[in-house]
């Protein structure tokens, strides 16, 4: 154990957050991460393939990360938890996703947008109800903030919410939903004050099934096919008051700060993909021979593989500050927007250049590249697209300069 | 009856690792490259664990002999359920010609000292391929072995082992205290859940010295020839 920790004998490491850490890992991160690393490396990495090309939900691998404490890494025990910080769940999903990316936004999913929300915001009740059973893997959670008419503008939502005696009504639809087709339960965000804008949209809880909650048809997409995505239809869906999640008014805001969180989770995703496209290049480069050599040994490789990693370094250590300003409960936005688009532009250079490496190999599915390249692209657009990330950026540069 | 089992788990080159000669053919790189507990160290920690669960034994206790580095191996040990850890601590050369003898021995002192009733080792380690300290601890401590186990039932003061031999499969009945090794069928050894691996921070690993326990770890054994990197040609049949 390094001599970090010698000086601080008995603190316990949450209130010793700083920089040096991001050197080296406390011994209880990186045991983690080498578990998840080994549960990624035997569970996930052989089927990922057949995961992707079938469209088939990981339950089975679900389960088994729950039993491990993976589906609910920041909840504290008694909730049925892991008990553990973001850091850790950031080191946890970049190893899953390096294994299955689809495996891994299910993680990220359950984790931040759906328990992330109802354990900052929700009543004691709310928790014990909403997260307790949502821990184990068997059942999990999604997050339902676009429309069909709204993404980035998440303050133009048009779903309605309106109270009829003892239960509110909920009326719209929402798209692209990750997790919808396998989840037991949603946060929904609706508009309550329509006149209020984005200050009048509010948080709920929804179980799955429930009358008057519908899914459209999964969507076909380019990646990330074993996770379900499909618009989740609310007609006339009710709910009784206390699924109200947090104050009246308040869903905005507690999107955005879900959101914030989330990008970490996303980040890890990222990373994950981006390092597993690195490994699959570089193993290639020493065995492929071209010109009498391995290719390697070109200096055509040899930068690209080295621009790789230094996306990939920089994108984790944006991610590991991210995590560490989070846990010291000190203010994350700005580094947060910067990790999410710094691993997902990371995610969609490397798997690029992996491709481009393998050559041929790369183009075939016999090869994990071209999974790689297509679970990579979404990385760029959920949980905030890079535009947006940049506009969070710019939003907190220019508040740090004001005079 | 003090209910209490020693598991033995080393800490050697990860299984997937690909091994690389030194360039001055001395051994094996083991600089920077990934070390983990032996596989079969694994399935033995779980069977103790699994004996636990069932209330069969009351304590597990993980020993490893090594560097610093193996107190590493006995957390992923605490990880997975055991519940505390003695760290044998040999370096240098002394670990360099660590063998089954010196370690076995270490076993049967701390097996006497422990007060154990079981103890559980990995058939071999993956590097040196022994398969012989089971059997050694067994012979020191005068106690009957169950070694190649795939299967393991305790009934009452004896232990009911199917082992996996050559033949096919054997099962035997041996007395208490006895030594096993754990073979590949014995079981699916668990990953360690988050809760556990945060709770292992706060299990003991005691630091022993093989001088403290009466053992001399010189060895018998005498490097004569190192044929490591020099069979470059391709054999005749």
């Amino acid at each position: 154990m390094s001599a970090l920790f010698k000086a601080r004998k008995g603190e316990f490491l949450r209130t010793n957050r700083s920089l040096s850490q991001l050197a080296e890992l406390p011994e209880t991160h990186q045991l983690l991460r080498q578990t998840c690393r080994d549960f990624a490396d035997r569970e996930l990495a052989p089927i990922a393939a057949k995961l992707d090309k079938e469209h088939f939900y990981p339950a089975k691998q679900v389960k088994e990360l729950g039993a491990m404490g993976v589906m609910a890494i920041e909840v504290p025990e008694e909730l049925g938890g892991a008990g553990m910080d973001y850091l850790a769940y950031s080191l946890a999903m970049e190893e899953i996703s390096r294994g299955c990316a689809s495996t891994g936004v299910v993680v990220s999913v359950n984790n931040s947008l759906y328990i992330g929300p109802i354990l900052k915001f929700g009543t004691e009740e709310q928790k014990k109800q909403w997260i307790s059973p949502f821990t184990a893997g068997d059942k999990v959670g999604c997050f339902a903030l676009s429309e069909p008419g709204n993404g980035s503008d998440a303050g133009a939502a048009s779903t309605t919410a309106h109270q009829d005696g003892e239960e509110w009504v909920l009326n719209g639809t929402k798209a692209w939903i990750t997790n919808c087709w396998d989840a037991s339960a949603t946060v929904v965000f609706a508009t309550t004050d329509k006149k209020l804008k984005h200050k009048g949209i509010s948080a709920f809880l929804i179980p799955m099934p429930h009358p008057g909650l519908s899914l459209g048809k999964k969507e076909d997409k380019l990646g990330i096919k074993a996770s379900s995505t499909a618009n989740i239809i609310l007609e006339d869906c009710r709910i009784p008051l206390n699924n109200m999640l947090g104050p009246r008014g308040a869903g905005f805001k507690i999107a955005m700060q879900t959101l914030d969180s989330g990008r970490i989770g996303i980040a890890s995703q990222a990373l994950g993909i981006a390092q597993a496209s690195l490994d699959c290049a570089a193993d290639y480069a020493h065995k492929r021979t071209a010109f009498g050599a391995p290719i390697g040994k070109l200096q055509a490789i040899q930068f690209k593989l080295a621009d790789m990693a230094v996306a990939i370094e920089s994108a984790r250590l944006l991610t590991w500050k991210a995590s560490l300003l989070r846990d010291a409960k000190k203010a994350f936005t700005k580094e947060a927007a910067m990790a999410k688009l710094a691993a997902s532009e990371a995610a969609t250079f490397c798997s690029h250049q992996a491709i481009q490496i393998l050559g041929g190999m790369g183009y075939v599915t016999d090869m994990p590249a071209e999974r790689h390249y297509r679970d990579a692209r979404i990385t760029e657009i959920y949980e905030g697209t890079s535009e947006i990330q940049r506009l969070v950026i710019a939003g907190q540069i220019l508040k740090e300069y004001q005079s | 009856m003090s209910g209490r089992v020693l598991v033995g788990v080393k800490r050697v080159i990860d299984y997937a690792v690909k091994i690389r000669v030194k360039p001055d053919n001395t051994g094996v790189v083991t600089d920077g490259v990934k070390h983990s507990m032996n596989p079969f160290c694994e399935i033995a920690v779980e069977e103790a664990v699994k004996l636990k669960e069932k209330k069969l034994v009351k304590e597990v206790v993980a020993v490893s002999c090594g560097p610093q580095q193996s107190q590493e191996t006995i957390r992923t040990a605490l990880a997975m359920g055991a519940d505390r850890g003695i760290h044998v601590e040999v370096s240098g050369k002394d670990y360099e010609t660590l063998g089954p003898l010196q370690v076995s021995k270490i076993m049967a002192a701390l097996a006497k000292k422990e007060d154990a009733q079981l103890i559980i080792l990995g058939k071999q380690a993956i590097d040196d391929d022994c398969n012989q300290t089971g059997q050694m601890t067994a012979a020191l401590l005068d106690w009957p072995q169950g070694t190649f186990a795939s299967e393991v039932t305790l009934d009452g003061d004896k232990i009911k082992v199917v082992r996996e031999i050559d033949g096919g499969l054997e099962t035997i009945k041996i007395n208490t205290p006895a030594v096993l090794t754990a073979d590949l069928r014995l079981n699916t050894p668990r990953y360690a859940t988050l809760p556990n691996i945060m709770k292992a921070k706060k299990k003991k690993i005691a630091n022993v010295k093989a001088a403290d326990l009466g053992v001399n770890l010189t060895s018998r054994l005498e490097t004569v020839e190192d044929l490591v990197g020099k069979l470059k040609e391709a054999g005749k049949v």
